[in-house]
């Protein structure tokens, strides 16, 4: 499945050679395609990832498409404007969407650790599963082992997909991934807790339960025993129940994780990565999009989220900021004045942003790309997804 | 952008704050992305002055620190690294800086508490020390939140170290900061007995005592708001200290009430804003106004959002210290003004 990341744009307007102008991101060609099956929206924390999935998913059912959306932490008001601030974990529909066109919407919000627990449960016998669930190493790993969400998101979108490919519930799935730091966490995740749940340490636990390695028995007994002075003896129990209780499910978490990743790489999958015109937020778009053809898997494009709406007139900031401190001398309280500081504010937040995105632009001129401006307010219904789903198509 | 400072930091310093002078841990939390590693920064440059050292420390693995103050990415060793804000006397402090990772900590602290010897370095070829770092419940946060401790009330074990007036840390996010903090609840259904223990006891102590205070960092907006309250509440029902809440990127006050009622309501006078650059030589076009006074909208619509969410924050009963949004964004000469900012409020 090593198929070459590409754009799935549409007819690309490449700008002129020597403006950093990056080839348009045309969503709604995106959505339309039947042979998009999963949309993925990844980025750093904040910038609107869950906003922008909802977004694509209400355009793509208003568009014809059968669509499911899987959301992260949504805000409150969005989840309850969606009918989702429920937790129990399988899509329910969203009311009020446009049907006129074929299409639905159904919704969901992950719950990482129940999809965790059913995991364990549809793996183990009832007895493990139980000693699994109430071991406090089991509660750590999943619920605050960093990455356990980025891996329950990708193994719920397994689900979804399997089921879906099943009875045809839905023609595309869209997925929004956890607030983390880094946009590169979603990928990195489920090797590093295969590798975690691989690590040197959990086989060495094992070792006594797996066979000869007799020669291991000196070092894990020093090993032990600097544990069992630092920690205590119970502590090296738990773990030990632990570890032994998982140790039959690791094979089956591994492959779980490699069919998702598959899945992933699939022609069929698009990721969408969303950043705001921030310097940290395009630097880690900028490692995920590398990331992304390192790992053959297919980017759609850039939407560069909450921008500043440039300012109309030729006047620049200078020239602002002059006339304003000129009326301020004889009106300390001058309407106009504030009127040109505020637009000088913007023309320099709007000249930064446009710095910003032509850096990214220079290093990756194929990406395609769209501009979604700050709305005034708060995303936090359907009708403000429309809004911000009619500007990510481009108007 | 120091020809606003007057516009924001000018309320007198309030009297919480005033009271804050002993404090030797200052804690920076909030929601992500709402400025903790900027906060933290300018608050340390705050404190330090008068020669007093001040210790910024990192515990994200992020680099943040480095970042910030155009430096090479840290090691797990204290650097000095930038001068203090002078006061008006002239004399300045210095920050250093730590990165602390789980990893050294937890080697650190076993060298200097126990005599593992062979033990130790077999702990780390065993993958032990990977296992407890990133597993094991609460172990990594008893050692980030230890070594914290441990540079706040240096002891003679550790040699030759820097002793520090204050120290500042650039916490996890709000979500995640009271289980950080609680270190002691944490453990308890784990390690109820043995050295962690103890030491996760003591370090509560510290933290719950006025010696330490944890600052919310949060923007006008409803999300950030809303997790600042939940936080709050959290860390209060933990027992754990709130100091104050850094409402940061706060947009320009450039328009007064009626103006900006004018602006939401569409009828600013046209006439008089055309007038006003005329007179001082302004060309304008229709397209110019009427950019002006969209732009007028927008911000006065925005403003409104910030305004009650304001009120929100100023709900919560804790004291405010607002600073500017610095349209050119975070330079070090930029954490500098907020540093000023900081101190001008009653912070640092
Ligand atoms: N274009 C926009 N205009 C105005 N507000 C926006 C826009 N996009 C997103 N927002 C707002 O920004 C906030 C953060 O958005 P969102 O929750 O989608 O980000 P996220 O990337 O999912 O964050 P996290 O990493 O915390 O999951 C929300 O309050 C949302 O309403
Ligand atoms: N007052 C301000 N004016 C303008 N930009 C700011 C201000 N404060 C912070 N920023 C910028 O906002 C971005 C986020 O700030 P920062 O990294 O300090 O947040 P954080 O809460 O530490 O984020 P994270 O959760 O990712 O650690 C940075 O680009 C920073 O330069
Ligand atoms: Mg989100
Ligand atoms: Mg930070």
């Amino acid at each position: 499945m090593a198929s070459r990341p590409r754009s799935r744009t549409g007819p690309r307007t490449t700008g002129s050679p020597g403006t950093h102008e990056p080839p348009v991101l045309d969503v709604d060609a995106l959505l339309d395609d039947p042979g998009t099956g999963i949309v993925v929206c990844t980025g750093s924390g904040g910038v609107g990832k869950t906003t922008t999935s909802a977004a694509l998913a209400l355009r793509a059912a208003e568009r014809g498409r059968k669509v499911v959306v899987l959301t992260i932490d949504p805000a409150r008001r969005l989840a309850q404007s969606m009918g989702i601030e429920e937790l129990d974990n399988t899509p329910r529909p969203v009311q009020g969407v446009d049907t006129a066109a074929g299409g639905r919407l159904d919704a969901m919000m992950l719950d990482m650790k129940r999809t965790f627990d059913e995991v364990v449960l549809s793996q183990a016998t009832p007895e493990k599963a139980r000693q699994i669930l109430e071991n406090p190493f089991y509660v750590a790993l999943s619920s605050s082992f960093a990455g356990t969400q980025e891996y329950m998101a990708m193994e719920k979108l397994g689900q979804i997909h399997r089921a879906a490919q099943a009875d045809g519930s839905y023609d595309l799935i869209v997925v929004d991934t956890p607030p983390s730091r880094s946009a590169l966490d979603f990928l990195d995740a489920p090797e590093r807790l295969s590798s975690f749940l691989d690590g040197r340490f959990i086989r060495l636990l094992l070792a006594p339960a797996r066979g000869p390695a007799r020669m291991m028995t000196a070092g894990l007994s020093l090993v032990t025993g600097a544990l069992t002075k630092v920690l205590g003896a119970q502590v090296l129990r738990d773990m030990q129940t632990f570890v032994t209780a998982f140790d039959t499910l690791f094979g089956g978490f591994r492959a779980r994780a490699e069919k998702t990743f598959a899945l992933l790489q699939n022609e069929r999958t698009a990721f969408v990565v969303v950043a705001a015109p921030e310097p940290d937020a395009l630097r880690e778009a900028a490692y995920f999009v590398d990331r992304l053809s390192e790992d053959a898997m297919p980017l759609a494009g850039l939407v560069v989220n909450r921008a500043s709406p440039s300012p109309t007139g030729a006047l620049s900031a200078d020239e602002a900021m002059a006339a304003a401190s000129r009326l301020r001398d004889a009106d300390p309280s001058s309407l106009t004045a504030g009127l040109l500081r505020l637009h000088a504010d913007r023309s320099r937040l709007v000249e930064r942003e446009a710095r910003l995105r032509s850096r990214f632009t220079a290093a990756h001129p194929d990406v395609a790309t769209t501009v979604v401006p700050a709305l005034a307010g708060d995303v936090h219904d359907l009708e403000g997804l429309r809004q911000v789903g009619a500007l990510l198509a481009g108007g | 952008m120091s020809t606003r400072k007057q516009e924001f930091g000018a309320r007198a310093p309030s009297a919480a704050a005033s009271a804050w002078s002993h404090v030797r841990l200052h804690v920076v939390t909030g929601k992500g992305g709402t400025g903790k590693s900027t906060v933290a920064a300018a608050l340390a440059l705050a404190l330090a002055s008068h020669g007093r050292n001040v210790l910024l420390c990192e515990v994200e693995g992020r680099q943040g620190i480095a970042r910030m103050f155009d430096v090479d990415p840290l090691p797990y060793e204290e650097r000095r690294i930038a001068s203090g804000l002078p006061r008006a006397d002239g004399l300045p402090g210095h920050v250093h800086a730590l990165h602390i990772d789980p990893e050294s900590a937890l080697m650190e602290y076993l060298a200097m508490y126990y005599k593992l010897g062979r033990a130790g370095r077999a702990l780390d070829r065993f993958g032990v020390i990977e296992f407890a770092t990133t597993i094991a419940p609460g172990v990594r946060d008893v050692l980030l939140t230890g070594k914290v401790f441990e540079a706040v009330q240096r002891n003679s074990r550790n040699k030759g170290a820097t002793r520090y007036d204050a120290v500042v840390l650039d916490a996890p996010p709000t979500g995640r900061i009271a289980q950080f903090l609680n270190v002691n609840g944490e453990l308890a259904g784990l390690a109820k007995v043995g050295p962690i223990k103890s030491q996760a006891d003591t370090v509560m102590t510290l933290f719950r005592s006025p010696r330490t205070l944890v600052h919310l960092v949060t923007v006008l907006e409803e999300m950030p708001v809303q997790e600042t309250a939940d936080g709050i509440a959290e860390l209060r029902s933990v027992g754990l200290p709130i100091g104050g809440v850094v409402v940061n990127m706060v947009r320009p006050r450039d328009l007064a009430a009626a103006d900006l009622a004018a602006a939401r309501a569409g009828t600013l006078d046209r006439a008089r804003v055309a007038a006003d650059l005329e007179s001082v030589g302004v060309a304008h076009d229709p397209a110019l106004l009427d950019g002006l006074l969209a732009e007028a909208a927008d911000h006065a619509e925005r403003r409104a959002l910030e305004d009650a969410q304001r009120e929100v924050v100023q709900g919560l009963g804790v004291p405010i210290f607002e600073l500017a949004r610095e349209p050119a964004g975070i330079d070090l000469g930029s954490l500098y003004d907020l540093a000023a900012e900081l101190r001008e409020g009653g912070l640092g």
